[in-house]
């Protein structure tokens, strides 16, 4: 979870609710980035590096001069098929990142004999025999480890350059009509999503926003979108008790035994529950978006981010 | 009771013959110790909680009725017992938190604990008892403490070399010693009457990136233990000798070599050597067939399949090997060519049970994916499939195997897909539980959308879970779902108005089932019919609940974090 939130919340886009879920096998945020602060500030160790989990991010960090001796060397006798990052190549060069024997190797005493004496896998091209001296070997040893150092936490790559997606494949007529049908009723181009286009340029982030439905989910913290819409985000609940009283107000907090709220004069009130007693009646403005997750095309989202980001 | 106590004495009575068996041939070989006969396990749960399920059956059933329908409603805190990471330079930190004092802290590993996570202790999985001791793990410790008032006895510490500090899930037992995986990859074993150190060994390679967290299983003289890892490296349960730590057997759950079986549903060797499938999740063992029955991982790369087109076996399975042998016996894959993240690891449950009138010996597991399954446990022949996760669009539909059929639409792509469940799944490895006076099978159902967006179209595919971007854009209805393994239908839902549930189960003889509801309570459930009998506001639940007896009084026993809760009968 830790890396898919770190990204969503660069993109402001995390929308709440979520269930605390312990996603399988993966660090959760605490504990990730506690681990992360100790790899980062020990000395000698991978400076930057928020995930030295494991021994190829926890090794000391080589002597540059070495590393980009290394570099140079790799480039001329290893990179046709390896990869210019190391993640193999078109012509059947293994990826040097999760390759065992790389893993295991410390400076060169396995990645050596490899270089030097070739390598035959059944059913992939042979690797020839490089005739390097021991030194060339430690050096592109250095740069192997020094490139698998950057890998990111559960097995991700490397950073290095962000491929500039387009996400825009959808299309804006459709979109348009789309929204005309199915959205109209709530939503106005002319009204609480006027200009939306030019308020969150990044069209991963619009998508994301409007699937959602824009806000951060029960409890009516909102991420406003739009300035009016703050308010009709707020999830609010009336508590009917059995004498007839109603009370009502901003839901904080509900489950089978309790329903918290705070009423317009700033008064949190809680009622017990037990069963149907007593009436509770929440109203979620999102209630309405979230039913209709189940009901999406990915066609009509693309339409629809096609058609959104041209309100400007 | 007197059931239980007759199971008891029998036990005992074929105790000596059974060791002598069991244990290697030589005269230095350590005498019987007051602990744990593995022969005991067999036996229903009720009494103690002698191994991670509590019984080989999964089922998480006790035969305890002390506390039933009817008395539930006065279960007591009996005590609270709060755990702590022993300082690595010696003396105990807040450990024992009820009433600890001067107790014995040990310290072993092969680190210098400087990469420990940094989190704090969190209780994400089972806690034995046995012979009113109860052993409590959390990564890189382990507590023992008295099970009659949560008294801390001694405290273990493994100054770690790093890994993925995400969980343990428990000890496991055979005769007087204790065995539990670390983060950096060791098996180590301790005795369990003072917590002193008896060996350690390697079971998986670190600069791999393996890490482990799972609860070994004994069964016989086998000490089962899985690993997990993220770097594309190959899944395998081994078999490891209690008494010398020696390995027996591995089984790898991808194709290791040329002509291995599944082969052919990879693209090649090297993709299937990087191809995943790990063992993370404890098992079920079924002793009439020798079979130790689990679930696998999913493949690897975890979101880009562009580079093991295939059914990629045996991730995403439910496997069954023997026991002795560490040999496949059978498959069943219940989530061929995974490219979200929906493993297969939870745990399955065996089952007895009547299918067309005919008694069948079953296995039922609810998997990550959001789909319930039934097969037949002596053979993988498939019984059931159904979908139980409300929204899980991530299929076609079903094939005639009784596997469901990945949609390639709902992969990551460039525009992105909406996707649902969310990546932690419609469940996960919280423990289910089934009861067999009902028939029902207890699940929690998560339902989320997820906005799944390919960030690494590299035609090689990526490496581990990257390449991709998971939004969360909605969370839909969350259950407690109770499924008839018969037909895969749930017999009953309750709907939790706050949110969703990440505990795992227990049910009782008392028809009482027992989880946290994801809003800070732990509840009791009317097993038959999901009516709520009883609730105490004690904070979410990490673990699965569990039940045993002391003094003759049933106890209830949940962790909530670093704290461990104790009820029983007033």
């Amino acid at each position: 979870m830790r890396r898919t939130l770190s990204l969503a919340a660069a993109a402001s886009v995390l929308l709440g609710s979520l269930a605390v879920f312990v996603s399988a096998q993966e660090p959760q945020g605490g504990a990730g980035r506690g681990a992360g602060a100790r790899g980062g500030g020990a000395g000698g160790r991978q400076g930057g590096n928020p995930n030295a989990t494991f021994p190829a991010q926890q090794r000391p960090a080589g002597d540059p001069a070495l590393i980009a001796r290394g570099n140079g060397l790799y480039g001329v006798n290893c990179r046709a098929c390896h990869g210019v990052d190391l993640r193999g190549g078109d012509i059947g060069g293994p990826n040097l990142l999760r390759s065992q024997l790389a893993l295991n190797d410390q400076e060169g005493e396995l990645i050596g004999p490899v270089i030097t004496g070739g390598r035959q896998t059944p059913g992939m091209p042979a690797m020839p025999p490089q005739p390097l001296p021991a030194d060339d070997i430690k050096a592109i040893a250095a740069y192997i480890h020094s490139v698998q150092a950057t890998m990111q936490g559960q097995g991700s790559p490397p950073a290095g350059a962000r491929a500039e997606l387009n996400i825009l494949v959808g299309d804006a007529a459709a979109g348009q009509a789309y929204f005309k049908t199915n959205c109209s009723n709530c939503h106005s181009v002319t009204g609480d999503l006027q200009g939306i286009g030019g308020v969150t340029t990044d069209p991963v982030q619009l998508q994301n926003l409007w699937v959602g439905g824009g806000a951060r989910g029960r409890g009516g913290r909102g991420a406003a979108a739009s300035p009016d819409s703050a308010a009709r985000r707020q999830v609010t609940v009336t508590v009917t008790t059995p004498n007839g009283q109603k009370v009502e107000g901003r839901l904080d907090r509900i489950d089978d035994f309790l329903v918290v709220l705070t009423t317009a004069d700033g008064a949190q009130r809680s009622f017990g529950r037990n069963g149907d007693v007593p009436k509770v009646e929440v109203r979620d403005p999102l209630e309405a978006h979230r039913r209709l997750l189940g009901a999406y095309s990915d066609r009509d989202i693309h339409n629809v981010t096609a058609y959104l980001v041209t309100l400007k | 009771m007197t059931i239980t106590r007759l199971f008891f004495t029998a036990s005992l009575a074929v105790a000596p013959v059974l060791l002598l068996a069991q244990q290697p041939p030589s005269p230095q070989a350590a005498p019987y110790q007051p602990g744990l006969n593995p022969e005991s396990i067999r036996k229903p749960l009720a009494d103690s909680w002698p191994t991670y399920s509590g019984d080989y059956t999964s089922r998480r059933y006790s035969a305890l009725t002390q506390v039933n329908q009817s008395t539930v409603k006065n279960l007591t805190l009996a005590w609270i017992a709060r755990v702590a990471a022993a300082n690595p330079q010696g003396g105990a930190g807040r450990g024992g938190g009820a009433g600890g004092g001067a107790a014995p802290v040990i310290v072993g590993g092969e680190g210098s604990g400087e990469f420990g996570g940094g989190g704090g202790v969190s209780v994400k999985g089972s806690i034995l008892q046995v012979n009113d001791i109860l052993y409590v793990t959390a990564p890189d410790n382990v507590w023992a403490l008295d099970a009659r008032d949560g008294r801390l006895l001694w405290q273990y510490y493994w100054k770690t070399k790093g890994g993925t500090h995400i969980g343990n899930r428990g000890a496991a037992m055979w005769n007087g010693y204790l065995f539990f995986e670390t983060p950096d990859n060791y098996l180590v074993s301790l005795d369990a009457r003072t917590g002193k150190e008896r060996w350690h060994v390697e079971i998986a390679d670190f600069d791999q990136q393996y890490f482990s967290t799972m609860a070994p299983i004994v069964v016989d003289n086998h000490v089962l233990v899985g690993t997990g890892n993220d770097l594309d490296a190959p899944g395998f349960l081994q078999s490891y000798d209690p008494e010398t730590g020696k390995r027996q057997w591995i089984f790898y759950t991808v194709p290791m070599n040329a002509g291995d079986p599944g082969l052919e549903t990879w693209p090649n060797l090297d993709a299937a050597r990087h191809g995943g499938g790990q063992v993370w999740v404890p098992g079920s063992y079924d002793p009439e067939t020798k079979l130790y029955i689990f679930g696998t991982g999913n493949p690897t790369p975890g979101y880009t399949g562009v580079g093991r087109k295939g059914d990629n076996l045996f991730t995403g399975s439910l496997v069954a090997v023997n026991v002795d042998t560490g040999k496949l016996a059978w498959y069943f894959q219940t989530a061929p060519h995974d490219t979200h993240d929906w493993d297969s690891a939870q745990t399955p449950i065996l089952i007895d049970g009547t299918i067309d009138g005919k008694p069948r010996k079953l296995v039922s597991t609810a998997a990550r994916n959001g789909y319930f399954f039934t097969v037949d446990r002596v053979t993988g022949a498939h019984v059931v499939t159904s979908r139980f996760g409300t929204y899980s669009n991530g299929f076609k539909g079903v094939r005639p195997s009784g596997s469901p059929d990945p949609d390639p639409a709902k992969d990551a792509t460039v525009p992105g897909a909406l996707v649902s469940p969310v990546e932690g799944g419609v469940t996960n490895w919280q423990p289910p539980a089934y009861s067999p006076d009902t028939g029902l099978f207890y699940v929690h159902e998560q339902n989320g959308f997820n906005m799944l967006y390919l960030t690494d179209p590299d035609p090689r595919g990526s490496m581990g879970l990257g390449g991709k971007l998971r939004v969360p854009v909605g969370d839909l209805d969350n259950f407690l779902t109770a499924i008839d393994y018969r037909t895969g239908k749930a017999a009953w839902k309750h709907k939790y108005p706050g949110g969703g549930s990440s505990a795992g189960m227990l049910t009782t003889a008392g028809r009482v089932l027992f989880t946290g509801d994801g809003s800070g309570n732990f509840v009791a459930f009317d097993a038959t019919n999901g009516k709520i009998l009883w609730h105490t506001r004690i904070g979410n639940i990490s673990n699965a609940p569990q039940t045993y007896m002391v003094d003759g009084r049933q106890h209830v026993l949940v962790a909530v974090g670093d704290t461990l809760y104790a009820f029983r009968m007033y």
